[in-house]
């Protein structure tokens, strides 16, 4: 919050500091700086500063008057600042294309209290011209990944453990494990759900179509105070400097590899193709993404990969050569 | 500094929201405190310009005018009905779905606009709780490097011109394009326009924009078709799923769980002097199957479709090759 004071940054609060009091007569302070996303000291210095301001002429029945009690703030005198700035054409798209992709989207929340939002906010609003964003939340999933889906859920919303039968790719495995649910994230088109892993002591992602089976039981969840939630905002892949790393040259098909898995120092190559750095901590999983890949990725580092990638793909195509012709 | 410029704008809205009358820039350097620091002319007009500036970027609507009569230079004024949001009054349901929506977005250029609308919707009186419980949290992000500048072009409604790269056949090629929107569908963003190249309506995956995306013209020159649905566009842009093929593989025994899981065992059977599987699996995704199925190596073995065996033969041939084997 380095930027608090900067006046982009401020301006906007300071308009809409007194109309939010003015609602909310004897509020205490530090709710209110909450709500701005600030600390309660900086809002202590933008009341300050609102103090000083007013109409002209600039005597004290000019002033903006607030009247503070023990920890809290009214304001007497709002100086003609009754009502917030509109929100900008910015501020509206933000707002109004979450919405409306929440409203597309069953089971996230009730649709039709987005819909009433949606027509609320567009009347207050005044903007009659759809934003040149929309985004669609809809994924394409298998029909029993639903059904895991609203087991999932239930089980988030009633606070309750799940046993889970889980496919872990790196591993080729498949396990079964009881967990304690924190919410579900519908990230890139994919559902997870977030919970904390028995098995594993710690905080996992779980991807929807990769749970096999889903029981709700009627333990309640309780996943220890520590389990932190996951930040989505760089991936949901971080790099992890302990685990190895490969040197692989991307064809522009395999580019979305780029943008899915956590790379490093990526160089752009002619032809858009470009050369990354991957961490990974399973060789098998990384064998198999490149047999995947089919040649869309060059592998040039380590040299164990390579020879093994090359050995495992002779392999294959070895005993695919035992078909009987047809 | 800072502190006395905010001072300042708050008392110049103030001002401007108060009168009726068009207010000349000599007026308000006589009567707004903060403007007589400006010692010389120039220094106030300076000062008064970058002032303007920062609050119509804030969005607050500025008029110009002059008054009935009078002559002489331009006045300002802000009309408190342009000013001011609407009465708004959010049921609790409502406000969740609001709180819910602000969080949805993990974008730079987004977040921060969605938490001024928050701010603004919480001065106007409505109580939006952060702490909304829900099943499910969605989030979309738009790390995609070609999304802020084909926002802004959306947003101005601006030509813009960027390399696009076609898979098949590989091409690089230069495009112009007259932005409609940008759509995130299926967790992939797109940009939705008219492709003057192809003289069509034209869908762009963003992640094929291959470097920097250049705004041509003048503001305000592209317009939107009023019936275009951006969503439904990108939707039908999509090939259609078809029937569900179905695959026979043979599956090493207690191996490939991630092909199991996903098939119906039918028999046993071996193979290459192996024991395995024979398994039936429906591809719902045809065009990822085979390099799905490669990825299990010696594991899986296509025994129908050809077209299916064709094509994992390609990926591991591809495969070899990637990993410098001349094959």
């Amino acid at each position: 919050m380095t930027s608090a004071n900067s006046s982009a940054d401020r301006l906007p609060r300071l308009l809409a500091l007194v109309p939010y009091l003015l609602a909310r007569p004897g509020i205490p302070i530090e709710e209110a700086a909450a709500d701005f996303a600030v600390t309660p000291r900086q809002l202590r210095r933008d009341l300050e500063l609102l103090w000083m301001c007013g109409l002209p002429g600039y005597g004290p029945g000019d002033l903006i008057d607030l009247s503070f009690e023990s920890d809290t703030v009214t304001v007497t005198f709002d100086a003609g600042m009754s009502r917030p700035l509109r929100l900008t054409a910015a501020e509206a798209t933000a707002l109004l294309v979450a919405l409306r992709a929440l409203a597309e989207t069953p089971g996230v929340v009730d649709t039709a209290a987005v819909r009433r939002a949606v027509a609320k906010i567009e009347a207050a609003v005044g903007q009659a011209r759809p934003a040149g964003v929309a985004v669609g939340l809809a994924m394409r999933e298998a029909p029993e990944t639903a059904r895991v889906r609203d087991a999932v859920a239930d089980g988030v919303l009633r606070g309750r453990a799940l046993r889970l039968r889980y496919y872990t790719p790196s591993r080729d495995e498949i396990t079964d494990r009881v967990v304690d649910p924190m919410r579900m994230l519908l990230v890139e088109g994919r559902s997870y759900l977030e919970a904390w892993c028995r098995l594993a002591d710690g905080v996992r992602l779980f991807r929807l179509d990769r749970i096999d089976a889903v029981d709700v039981l009627d333990e309640a969840a309780s996943p220890p105070p520590h389990a932190e939630p996951t930040d989505t905002s760089e991936g949901l892949f971080r790099p992890d400097p302990s685990q190895r790393t490969a040197v692989l040259v991307l064809e522009p098909d395999a580019r979305w590899v780029a943008e899915y898995y956590p790379v490093e120092g990526l160089v752009e190559l002619p032809d858009g193709r470009a050369r990354v750095l991957m961490r990974y901590a399973d060789p098998a999983w990384m064998v198999r993404l490149l047999l995947n890949l089919g040649g869309e990725a060059h592998v040039e580092q380590p040299a164990e990969l390579v020879s093994e990638v090359a050995r495992q793909a002779a392999a294959a195509l070895r005993r695919a050569d035992h078909l009987p012709a047809t | 500094m800072a502190i006395a410029r905010a001072e300042r704008l708050v008392n110049l809205v103030l001002c401007l929201l108060s009168t009726r009358q068009y207010l000349t820039a000599e007026r308000i350097r006589s009567i707004v405190p903060g403007y007589s620091d400006a010692v010389t002319d120039e220094a106030f007009f300076r000062m008064f310009e970058r002032d303007k500036t920062e609050l119509r970027d804030l969005g607050v609507p500025l008029e110009i005018g002059r008054n009935m009569g009078v002559e002489g230079p331009d006045g300002y004024r802000i009309a408190r009905r342009d000013y001011e949001l609407g009465d708004i009054d959010l049921e609790p349901d409502e406000a969740a779905a609001v709180a819910l929506a602000a969080r949805l977005w993990d974008s730079p250029q987004l977040t921060g606009a969605a938490h001024g609308a928050l701010i603004k919707l919480r001065a106007a009186g409505v109580d939006v709780d952060q702490d909304v419980h829900v099943a499910v949290e969605p989030k979309v992000r738009t790390s995609e490097p070609a999304f802020p500048p084909l926002l802004a072009a959306v947003q101005e409604g601006r030509v813009v011109e960027f390399d696009y790269r076609r898979p098949v056949p590989v091409e690089v090629r230069r495009r112009t394009v007259e932005p409609w929107g940008v759509v995130a569908w299926r967790g992939r963003w797109y940009l939705v326009g008219h492709d003057r190249d192809r003289r069509a309506p034209r869908c762009f995956r963003l992640s094929r924009i291959v470097g920097e995306v250049a705004a041509l013209g003048k503001p305000g020159a592209v317009e939107r078709p009023e019936s275009v649905d951006l969503l439904s566009f990108v939707a039908r842009s999509q090939p259609a799923t078809q029937d569900v093929p179905t695959a026979r593989l043979w599956v090493a025994k207690g191996r490939a769980q991630g092909v199991r899981r996903r098939a119906r065992h039918v028999g046993e059977r071996e193979f290459d002097g192996e024991v395995g599987d024979l398994l039936e699996i429906d591809l719902r995704f045809p065009d990822s199957a085979a390099g799905w199925i490669a990825g299990f190596g010696a594991d899986v073995v296509v025994l129908e479709p050809e077209l299916l065996a064709k094509t994992v033969r390609e990926k591991l041939l591809g495969a070899l090759r990637g990993a410098g084997v001349r094959a």
